[in-house]
């Protein structure tokens, strides 16, 4: 997994809510066996029309936009399935962060598994990144996760929450197996202690 | 003094293996669930770095959101990027020696069925699947929930999820519900209130008379749908409703054991002065027959209201509602009752159970389905399906005019070749309306298994209770 340490860039503007999972990965795209090359598909019944041409007006085909590394979004981004896929074809677009005021649990949670940063922050504050994210390279957004803060074009300093552990886990690109399997032997004494207390499990 | 804990707090405490200073948890997990869309990168890890199943007598692997529904399945599945994945875990199950259920074996169906079905899914276990309905088994007393690929291959690797403990939210509906009012009422009209984010960050335990008088089939419906009120988990305590459901299933404990279980599952309760973060109290008799009208399932009303305007709501929903009603094809002030279908589903891990087939059945006893309609019935096992079929249900459901299928996730979501046409409009007792849920372009309305049988033999979204008998 790639580290986050500091990004700069575009952010796009997709104000919309509940951005469900699959509109950022449809359904016909999870007959993948592998994880990359996903970003060409991202939005896609958003995107595309029925032919395959681009859609002009979706955010993600308009000039500004095209390389975006960031996000905007409206509240409870993320929701339903437990698809990967979809922060795996963020991540294949390009996109590094994702900001809105909340965030569904699995997707959340996903995100940090493939060094993407979602960032929650109170609704105010995304409406100022959401107006600078209309802006597009006229108004460039900059996180920084190692002080939790994420700069609106003008100088505004917004700060943000996040679980120590996935911090340091994003921050050194780490492998989360590796850290837990440094952990086997308190695995194998409560598995042990487990078979004695529930041993039809 | 012992400290007061909820149901959720006791099956935390007891899968505890280490917690460190800032409160991040290793949980074990009892069960492992695993199909075929989310599990073929997770175990291509596995083989990267050399790593293998830990535990894979606790892993249950079995295909069900890419298979066919229709009988020539047997010869193999036509599209190729299907069987890939299908293949893929046929492979996998075997080389990693974990239990495992085939396309054509009975037991197949969706893994959310097959699970408690066969026993695997006890109370007080912790349940994990690449498939955000795991929140399903939840209704046994058992904390489950959705998990992404990289958990999944984090469960095979070590038998643990690194987690962070969420919060404890209430749900009780007090009283009895009303006839033609189900589980799925139930469910849907809780996501209304709550909203579809309003669960986010909480484990809900579900109470109260009618959840009480719910049977297993019916709590699983309610649990499978947590997750769509945002919630990581739903829970039911168990009660001797779940022990006589779980006895003598092929992998629930016997004899001596199964006493042993006993005694441990009925001290699985919330303490009655435990702290809850949130409550959320309905009454049973207020609860109507629901439908959704948009495309968040948060988007639900009874039967006999009308399709709300985007004013009728503030802030970001305003222009959500008004997309939506652009691509449900629908206008303000239209009644849901006028709305016209062009299919029917039944089906799904929240409604593919035999209880579910019956309340449909019942509705469609000696009746037809509205000439032209394209119905089908999809059992969520293959015991659900001989079953149906030894109590004459499926002989209903074809002198109807529905399809008679077998075993899969299907128009659910679509994956295999049952989909919906753009602008096709379906009654569906599945989970998600959202925008190309069940193919690009088609409109969902999510309901009862009583509702969509009502609306296949009007041909529009129907009160149930119009169709029943029953004394109102």
């Amino acid at each position: 997994m790639d580290k986050f340490t500091t990004l700069s860039g575009v952010a796009a503007p997709m104000p919309l809510v509940n951005i469900d999972t699959d509109m950022i990965i449809p359904k016909q795209f999870l007959k993948t066996i592998q994880r990359s090359g996903l970003g060409k598909n991202l939005f896609d019944e958003m995107r595309f029309d029925d032919n395959g041409n681009e859609i002009p007006d979706f955010v993600l085909n308009q000039p500004a936009y095209r390389q975006a590394q960031i996000l905007v979004a409206g509240d409870n981004f993320g929701c339903g399935s437990s698809r990967e896929h979809a922060p795996w074809a963020l991540l294949d677009f390009g996109i590094r962060s994702v900001i809105s005021t909340s965030f569904a649990d699995i997707f959340y949670n996903n995100c940090f598994k493939n060094g993407i940063l979602p960032i929650v922050l109170p609704q105010e504050q995304v409406d100022i990144l959401m107006d600078d994210a209309r802006k597009g390279e006229n108004a460039r957004i900059s996180i920084d996760l190692e002080s939790q803060t994420v700069t609106s074009a003008d100088g505004q300093e917004f700060h943000f929450q996040i679980d120590p552990f996935k911090k340091h886990c994003l921050l050194n690109g780490l492998d989360d197996i590796g850290l837990t399997l440094e952990k086997v032997s308190a695995i194998d004494s409560f598995e042990a202690q487990a078979n004695q207390a529930r041993p039809w499990v | 003094m012992t400290v007061a804990k909820t149901l959720y707090d006791k099956i935390w405490d007891a899968h505890v293996v280490h917690q460190d200073k800032d409160g991040t948890c290793l949980l074990y997990i009892d069960r492992h669930l695993v199909h075929e869309v989310t599990s073929p990168q997770a175990f291509e890890g596995l083989r990267m770095t050399g790593r293998t199943v830990r535990a894979p007598e606790k892993t249950i692997a079995v295909p069900d959101h890419n298979v066919p529904t229709t009988p020539d399945r047997v010869n193999g599945i036509e599209n190729p990027e299907s069987r890939i994945q299908v293949d893929a875990l046929d492979k996998n199950a075997r080389e990693f020696g974990v239990n495992y259920y085939p396309v054509n074996d009975i037991r197949q169906g969706i893994v959310h069925i097959v699970g408690p079905e066969q026993g695997w899914t006890l109370p007080g276990m912790t349940v994990v699947c690449g498939d955000s309905h795991t929140a399903t088994h939840g209704a046994f007393g058992a904390l489950a929930h959705g998990i992404g690929t990289s958990e999944v291959e984090h469960v095979l690797a070590t038998q643990t999820l690194i987690q962070q403990k969420s919060k404890n939210m209430k749900v009780e509906i007090t009283g009895s519900l009303r006839p033609g009012v189900t589980a799925k009422d139930i469910t849907l009209s809780v996501i209304g209130v709550t909203g579809t984010a309003g669960g986010t960050g909480y484990v809900i335990e579900y109470c109260g008379q009618a959840i009480r008088e719910l049977s297993m089939e019916g709590r699983m419906t309610v649990c499978n749908m947590a997750i769509e009120g945002g919630a990581r988990a739903g829970l039911i305590a168990p009660d001797e409703k779940t022990f006589e459901y779980v006895k003598g299933r092929p992998h629930a404990p016997k004899g001596a054991q199964w006493d042993a279980a006993l005694a441990w599952w009925k001290t699985l309760q919330s303490d009655a002065d435990a702290h809850w973060d949130k409550v959320i109290t309905l009454r049973g008799e207020d609860i109507a027959p629901v439908v959704t009208w948009g495309t968040s399932p948060e988007d639900v009303l009874p039967i006999t209201a009308s399709v709300p305007a985007p004013e009728d709501f503030s802030g970001g929903k305003v222009d959500a509602v008004r997309r939506a009603l652009d691509y449900m094809g629908l206008k303000a002030g239209q009644k849901l009752s006028d709305i016209e279908i062009d299919t029917v589903f039944i089906g799904s891990c929240t409604n593919g159970r035999i209880e579910d087939l019956r309340a449909a059945a019942a509705i469609l006893k000696g009746k037809k389905i509205k000439p032209g309609l394209r119905a089908m019935v999809v059992p969520g096992s293959g015991l659900v399906r001989a079953q149906a079929e030894e109590e004459g249900l499926a002989q209903i459901f074809i002198d109807a005019g529905f399809e008679w299928r077998l075993a899969g996730c299907s128009m659910c979501l679509a994956m295999n070749p049952d989909q919906l046409a753009p602008g096709e409009r379906c009654a569906a007792t599945s989970n998600r309306n959202f925008e190309g849920r069940q193919g690009r372009g088609g409109r969902t309305h999510l309901m009862s298994p009583g509702m969509a049988a009502a609306a296949a033999i009007t041909g529009r979204l129907t009160d149930v209770r119009e169709l029943t008998t029953e004394p109102a």
